[in-house]
């Protein structure tokens, strides 16, 4: 520690006024960063982790208070004029932001808006700048950067966006890059190229990385050390070891046990935080946390924790908690603390699943959707192939998950059920009945076993209705008496865990895990056989998610549903479902068992989904081998003949022969067996074979 | 009342109370209600009196805004001719509004032919000269009633709303909320009232006041070449007409109440409408403000 540090942020508090009174962002927040180290900042959204950064940017609005110190290289930041840290900007400190689209203009090259980074901070000509631009390109991983220089940012996918970002941080070797969220936009084989281009480009420029983010997985692999705020304030900090492995503020211990295990076969139960995160404009006195945390004490409603410094940890691990002392003597796990619920399995699990009947079937289902061009005379110039042919089956009692990257179709698929239409061509079978005879009687008689459940819980409730209106909706709809209705909407509320006193209030004045709570009460109005859920947790906070996860377990054994679970988070898949679809680009590449796929994948791009997703675990993610996916998703609108996958392929690119190859190309490849599995498992490969994805890592950390 | 709603129009009513002017609009909106209804109760004339003794005289506290040739009270007849002008431009707007909600959210959610058919209504109509075609229909209902008048003045005014909520439908019908009402069944016309509509309330309501303003001087231009409002009733419009001649002149007072009147209704009506748009769209930046 004899150096010094690169930024040392001291004490720094940011206010916002607003009308409901000040809103205190930010409140006390102490960090240091060393040359060529990084830090990673975790926290929920409202936790002041972004706002910290964009204080030490000095890019917040003139209205917000800032008091404390900012020191970057020894000098004073804050108070700084525009002027001054403009020359810093860029040159000293250079930031990623979470949204590539909106971090670019529209209207100009690319290669010109790295160039003009270039020459706002360096002496350069026009050409050389653009000779630079095409450089750094190269270097963050875009194919033929000389050409692509030329193209505009619509013209590039999510994915090069954020390299050309990364290009556009790195263009004056800065000393220090703040990562704003880098790759939560973006997909997870997305999201490792992404990773492993900021590893690189802080490689070769030795720059240290602020990296803010929500995604405890990505902290693991990346960070040296970490600092976990809430609601404003630096909670924990420590080494990367010390924070994951020796927890001693109850909300780290919550957050670490909140989130399911992609790498855990026995299925762990998860520790939900109860409650929400506070309101920052009327903070109470004493720990923030005090509402949500089980072990709270009457000290913790009186005095605010101090940051302590850990006995047995590393240097530098500090816990704001009055009994971090206890945790710590005691080594208390989350389990220990958080009240897990158990969760026994559902009464159809005891059945052989060919005994259960089919709730839901797609026989080579098919969406097209025509792409048409012209105003008047309209002609049709071709097809996406959103969804091409995907059989499956549910049955009853059973969660199958449905996942794959954006753009492959998931979501297509649910609406094509969800519509209970005729499809273009192939069948879907709903309780034994063929959408494409049904009647409009019988359509809307078999609407009531099939419900829906959003992504967003924001905007899956009408704004404009009371919650007792929107869970009557469903019941006043499908005729049922206004006697029962009542009566019925209680229930619900209870069931999904809300009080009836919530009944008359609107949905903005609940938090998003409520929301969630509430689009699934009005789910179950109408006690549906099968539920279809399109990704329910993946817009919640982190420790919101768990306890929605444990309430759709809990109702599937209480009510005997079936799930079809559609995400594109492969952890909380594995964690709550029976059987795992993988969806590539309107097909299904691989099918089976969770416990099969995950094990021992077979098909090429599962286990480059499963190598691709970050683990919580920063000593198996130091020893992984990630199996990095070349290029972007193919246009669902011109697929690759032959194997769908092959472009981006590993196996394609590596280990295959010529003749091999020209297989891939030619063929085909029908879901089958792959030799070396189990039953109830069938790749879409040629060359399917599997291997531990997950457990090459165990075998090589122990 | 519950508490959302309560406290959503609370906030609206305070950004709206913010807005000098537009609480200067609504005051004067107000007051000419009064005035127009109330006002000939407490007042000696009647606008029917018509006191040959007495024309041509200049305003006085015996007949206010003076009188007229044949001796009818000025003021009378204005506050007479206001109430129709107000009534004309309320019914209007709300008929114009109406129309323009129901046809450009069917045209944004069922698309198809409906859209086709819709658009391409709206599309004539917008080409039509509307004050042409109320002119060339105004004999039809002459002498009967200005009932007829005011649905003719509402259907050619609610095309370019309509567009402006077809293209909104175009992305409600998107929202979540709406696929979840579809997906449980419910009515596509149920959707459209109870989901669709309601979201788009202060735009509604914008657009409303926004065109009584707009129905009040298009009523007072056909009643001005004698198109519209047709004696006996009377009208801004009909009042100015009778009484253009004489601006200028010593009896310029004739023309000059009904006209300050109604450039004062008109500017009062669209302070309102600027302030409402102000309380209501979030998206406006006079919120923010102090």
């Amino acid at each position: 520690m004899s150096r010094e540090p690169l930024l040392e942020v001291r004490d720094l508090s940011v206010t916002f006024p607003s009308e409901a009174g000040p809103v205190a962002a930010v409140r006390g927040l102490s960090y240091h960063v060393m040359p060529g180290e990084v830090l990673g900042i975790v926290g929920e959204s409202g936790s002041g982790k972004s706002v910290s950064s964009l204080a030490v940017m000095g890019l917040l609005p003139s209205r917000a208070r800032i008091t404390g110190s900012v020191r970057f290289r020894g000098s004073e930041l804050l108070g700084r004029s525009d002027k001054d840290l403009s020359a810093i900007r860029g040159r000293g400190i250079s930031m990623i932001f979470q949204d590539p689209l909106s971090a670019l203009t529209p209207v100009f090259t690319v290669g010109d808006q790295i160039a003009e980074a270039v020459r706002i901070h360096q002496k350069v000509s026009q050409q050389a700048a653009l000779r630079r631009a095409v450089e750094l390109l190269d270097l963050v991983g875009i194919p033929n950067p000389a050409q692509r220089a030329g193209a505009f940012p619509h013209e590039f996918s999510g994915g090069m966006r954020q390299r050309a970002m990364i290009a556009m941080a790195i263009a004056n070797n800065p000393d220090l890059i703040i990562a704003d969220e880098p790759t939560t936009a973006l997909d997870v084989t997305i999201q490792a190229q992404i990773l492993e281009t900021l590893r690189k480009a802080q490689e070769t420029t030795g720059a240290a990385i602020i990296m803010i983010t929500h995604d405890l997985g990505v902290i693991a692999g990346a960070a040296h050390r970490v600092t976990v705020m809430y609601a404003g304030k630096p909670v924990e900090t420590g080494e990367v070891d010390d924070v994951f492995y020796r927890p001693r503020m109850p909300y780290t211990l919550g957050l670490l046990g909140s989130i399911p295990r992609l790498d855990s076969a026995e299925h762990l139960p998860l520790t939900p935080i109860e409650g929400t995160p506070p309101s920052l404009i009327h903070l109470p006195r004493g720990c923030p946390f005090t509402p949500r945390c089980p072990m709270r004490i009457d000290k913790c409603e009186q005095i605010e924790p101090e940051l302590l410094s850990m006995q047995t940890s590393g240097t530098g691990h500090l816990a704001a908690c009055h009994r971090s002392i206890e945790i710590e003597e005691q080594n208390l796990q989350s389990t220990d603390i958080f009240p897990a619920p158990v969760i026994g399995p559902p009464a159809a699990a005891g059945i052989p699943r060919d005994q259960r009947p089919v709730v839901l079937e797609l026989q080579d289902l098919v969406k097209h959707f025509p792409l048409v061009k012209g105003a008047i005379l309209r002609r049709q110039v071709g097809n996406v192939y959103a969804v091409d042919g995907i059989s499956l089956d549910i049955r009853e009692g059973e969660t199958l998950g449905l996942v794959g990257e954006s753009g492959c179709g998931k979501t297509t698929t649910i609406m094509e059920i969800l519509n209970l239409k005729r499809p273009a061509s192939g069948s879907i079978i709903v309780l034994g009945r063929k959408t494409a005879q049904m009647s409009d009687r019988e359509r809307f008689a078999i609407r009531r076993e099939l419900s829906v459940v959003f992504q967003d819980p924001m905007a899956s409730l009408d704004p404009r209705m009371p919650i007792s209106d929107i869970l009557d909706e469903p019941m006043r709809t499908h005729g049922i008496p206004d006697a029962e209705r009542s009566s019925r909407i209680e229930e619900l509320l209870q069931i999904v865990g809300l009080s009836p006193e919530h009944a008359s209030r609107y949905p903005q004045e609940f938090s998003g895990g409520q929301r969630q709570r509430i689009g699934i009460a009005r789910a179950l109005a109408l006690q549906p056989k099968l539920l279809v859920l399109d990704e329910p947790v993946s817009a919640l906070d982190v420790s919101i998610r768990a306890g929605v996860i444990n309430l759709l377990e809990k109702l599937r054994t209480d009510l005997g549903l079936s799930y079809l679970f559609v995400a594109h988070d492969l952890s909380v898949v594995r964690h709550i479902a029976d059987r795992v679809a993988v969806m590539y680009l309107g097909k299904i590449v691989e099918i089976g068992n969770v416990d099969a796929v995950y094990r021992l994948p077979a098909h090429p791009y599962t286990q480059a989904l499963l190598s691709a997703i970050p683990l919580p675990d920063p000593r198996k993610e130091r020893a992984r081998r990630r199996i990095i996916l070349q290029g972007d998703l193919p246009s669902p609108a011109n697929p690759p003949s032959g194997c769908r996958f092959r472009t981006r392929c590993q196996k394609f690119a590596g280990e295959l022969d010529d003749r091999q190859r020209q297989r891939c190309i030619d063929e085909q490849p029908l879901l089958r067996s792959p030799d070396n599995s189990a039953e109830d498992h069938l790749a879409a490969c040629h060359y399917a074979e599997g291997y531990a994805v997950l457990e090459d890592v165990a075998e090589m950390t122990s | 009342m519950d508490a959302a709603t309560q406290s959503r129009s609370r906030l609206a009513a305070r950004r709206f109370m913010r807005r000098r002017l537009a609480v200067l609009g609504l005051f004067m909106v107000l007051l000419f209600f009064v005035f127009a209804y109330l006002g000939p109760s407490f007042y000696k004339w009647k606008f029917e009196d018509q006191n040959y003794t007495s024309s041509l005289q200049g305003p006085s506290v015996e007949h206010w805004f003076g009188t007229t040739q044949n001796g009818g009270d000025m003021y009378a007849l204005t506050m007479r001719g206001l109430q129709k002008s107000l009534i004309i431009g309320l019914i209007g707007a709300l008929i114009s509004t109406a129309i323009a909600a129901v046809a450009g959210a069917a045209a944004g959610y069922f698309s198809g032919w409906t859209d086709r058919a819709i658009i391409a209504l709206i599309d004539l109509l917008l080409v039509l000269p509307g004050f042409l075609i109320i002119a060339i229909l105004s004999p039809v209902f002459e002498g009967h009633t200005w009932h007829i008048f005011v649905l003719l003045l509402a259907a050619f005014q609610w095309m370019i709303t309509a567009r402006v909520i077809r293209s909104m439908t175009l992305s409600m019908k998107e929202r979540e909320f709406v696929h979840a009402a579809r997906f449980m069944g419910v009515s596509d016309w149920k959707i459209i009232l109870r989901h669709i509509l309601p979201n788009m309330s202060s735009f509604l309501i914008i657009d409303a006041t926004i065109n009584v303003s707009s129905l009040i001087l298009a009523e007072v231009g056909l009643s001005f070449f004698g198109f519209g409002v047709q004696p006996p009733d009377i009208s801004l419009g009909t009042l100015i007409n009778d009484h253009w001649q004489s601006a200028g002149t010593e009896n310029g007072y004739q023309f000059y109440f009904p006209a300050v009147l109604l450039v004062l209704l008109v500017l009062s009506v669209n302070l309102v409408g600027d302030g409402l748009r102000d309380a209501l769209d979030p998206n406006a930046k006079v919120g923010e403000q102090r």
